[in-house]
């Protein structure tokens, strides 16, 4: 036997291969790294070089003056100063925190929602369950294209849907005021379907002793759902909140195939001006440090959802 | 119970509208939660019905006022104008090809390393899976700008690699087939092991049959992530032939806004085959969400 196995070992010890190894020999150990190697190694390599690799150059790229063409000229913190004072970068933040905060909380109640629906036993839930889906199989390059014909002021179901209910008619994407909202409720017909499967997947987990429980003890419907659904949902909860800010936070097709951060930039987030500094104006190392605070902001958020729900004690991951 | 936190999208009138709740104030003959979910599942399926049936419009059709939703009589130009005007064709076997390499690469590449760091023991093992599973936290945006430059010095920008590589392994797929083998029970391999078989051949010939759901699950997702791709293609090819089909429909959007039946027809291509193949699969994909969500 040439390699030992992890699952073998109870699950406490599964991370310690240390007791092993010291009585197994030097020539062992190489063949078993070179083994684990073997299986583990080219997708690690990929991975890792096409993430952490880049990673790093972008830090280096974010230091410097740089079109790509024209030697890169070092200028220290220069770029990272810049971001301070760039009014479009504030506006552009200000842009990404208003999506995330319209997005995120409307995905988790919208999807929780749908997934109580979807838990009864109805009559053509199946059928309910698919449409939901549905659209979460879309690209969002082709999704944007269907907005902007959806949402077209002049020809577009979504204004005639609100003539005929005698309502006044909408620019939708045209309108600098709306744009972003529009987006938000495109990205929520395309997204909303995943947090509802996993809410559903969730719903369907909870021990009915529980819900049985707490219909014993005389508590109403939604009081059942407040004090035991809900709470045994916190894991999924956490798990989504983070995903859909992430989301959120890099959403980039969307943009690109409904307004191009238009009009009058007001849906320009973060994400979009970096590609613009990056691919429009050839500005990589601004661009490249613009990316790097998006980086240390996405982590963290990350951490911080981490945190809490330790401290909470949910277990999410 | 709460209405309040649907979106604030009027149901779309020119649909079968939805059983009218009875009025009397006792019970309704069908579930109240009906009231929800059918509106809901109209808003959702709508916009993708009236893309087909808009698709099959003639430009008279769609710029008549007020508009409208069925088409007159079945138009084929926009198709028409597709397949002869651009080369939409081309584009789908692009896609084809950058989905069924990614497929492919990610199910043995992904699967091995899942086994390797769910079952083997060797030096490295928990530094190289940390350092797989942190790079999830890195954003695309970040890698952009090097990821361009490092695929200009290889040589790929304007090639299908571009559009494929970066879909060959994820952690992801790595996270995914780990948890699945973890979740094996150990005797079989144990039981080889002692029979005299070496790690490669109890991977292939014990672990890897045991673990069709979980790659068909790797594959489903592999496939939505690759065909979907829109970033990687649009910064690394410019070359109108290596596009893949979301790039084409991005290129299309900004030279023909106006041909909304061409750029229709060329949505139901870009989207029918995923959209079918997830129907044909849904029992499988809905499983194999829940499956990657809970397991995170």
């Amino acid at each position: 036997m040439q390699f030992g196995f992890a699952g073998a070992t109870p699950p406490a010890a599964r991370n310690s291969a240390r007791p092993a190894k010291a009585r197994t020999g030097w020539r062992r150990g190489v063949r078993r790294a070179t083994t684990g190697w073997a299986f583990a190694g080219p997708a690690t390599f990929i991975v890792v070089g096409l993430s952490v690799f880049p990673a790093v150059w972008a830090f280096v790229i974010s230091r410097t003056k740089w079109n790509g063409i024209a030697p890169a000229k070092n200028v220290g913190w220069g770029n990272y100063q810049l971001m301070t004072e760039d009014p479009e970068l504030t506006s552009a933040i200000r842009h990404t925190v208003v999506l995330t905060a319209l997005f995120v909380p409307s995905s988790i109640l919208l999807g929780l929602l749908i997934a109580v629906a979807l838990n009864r036993k109805i009559r053509f839930v199946g059928f309910y369950r698919t449409c939901i889906f549905v659209p979460y199989v879309a690209s969002a390059a082709a999704t944007g294209i269907l907005a902007t014909f959806v949402f077209n002021p002049q020809f577009g179901i979504a204004n005639d849907t609100l003539r005929r209910l005698h309502l006044p008619t909408q620019q939708f994407l045209e309108s600098h005021s709306q744009a972003l909202v529009v987006i938000c409720l495109i990205a929520l017909w395309g997204e909303v379907g995943f947090t509802a499967v996993i809410y559903l997947a969730a719903l369907q987990d909870i021990p009915p002793e529980l819900l049985e429980a707490g219909a014993i003890d005389g508590a109403g419907r939604f009081r059942i759902f407040w004090h035991i659904v809900v709470p045994e949902l916190r894991p999924v909860t956490v798990f989504t909140a983070v995903w859909q800010t992430i989301t959120a936070l890099q959403l980039f097709d969307l943009i690109y195939t409904t307004t191009r951060g238009g009009p009058l930039q007001s849906t320009e987030t973060v994400v979009y001006y970096m590609y613009e500094l990056a691919f429009q104006t050839q500005k990589f190392g601004y661009g490249s440090a613009v990316a790097y605070g998006l980086f240390a902001v996405t982590v963290l958020l990350t951490l911080g959802i981490f945190w809490y729900s330790r401290r909470a004690k949910v277990e999410a991951f | 119970m709460t209405t309040t936190t649907t979106p604030p999208i009027t149901a779309i009138t020119e649909a079968p509208a939805p059983p009218q709740p009875d009025r009397r104030r006792f019970r309704l003959p069908f579930s109240g939660w009906h009231l929800l979910l059918m509106p809901l599942s109209l808003l959702f399926v709508i916009p993708l019905l009236q893309m087909v049936l808009t698709s099959f419009m003639s430009d008279g059709d769609i710029n008549r006022f007020p508009p409208k939703f069925i088409p007159t009589a079945l138009h084929i130009s926009g198709y028409k104008g597709l397949f002869t005007d651009s080369h939409i064709l081309r584009w789908l076997v692009n896609t084809i090809i950058v989905a069924a390499i990614a497929v492919t690469a990610q199910m043995v590449l992904c699967s091995m390393a899942g086994y390797g760091f769910a079952r083997l023991k060797f030096a490295g093992r928990n530094v190289g899976f940390f350092l797989m599973v942190a790079t999830v936290m890195i954003p695309t945006q970040l890698l952009m700008i090097p990821t361009y430059l490092m695929f200009t010095r290889l040589g790929i920008v304007n090639t299908l690699a571009a559009a494929f590589v970066p879909w060959l392994a994820t952690a992801f797929g790595i996270f995914l087939m780990r948890q699945f083998f973890l979740s094996l029970p150990a005797e079989l391999e144990e039981a080889a092991a002692i029979d005299g078989a070496g790690a490669w051949q109890i991977f292939f010939r014990i672990v890897l049959p045991l673990a069709r759901p979980a790659l068909a699950t790797l594959a489903l997702f592999t496939l939505l992530d690759s065909w979907n791709d829109l970033v990687w293609p649009l910064i690394a090819i410019s070359d109108e032939r290596w596009y893949t089909l979301q790039v084409g429909l991005t290129m299309f959007q900004g030279t023909r806004h106006t041909q909304w039946s061409l750029l229709m027809a060329g949505n139901v291509v870009a989207t029918m085959p995923l959209i079918i193949a997830f129907i044909v699969a849904q029992k499988r994909f809905v499983a194999t969400m829940t499956f990657s969500g809970l397991k995170g």
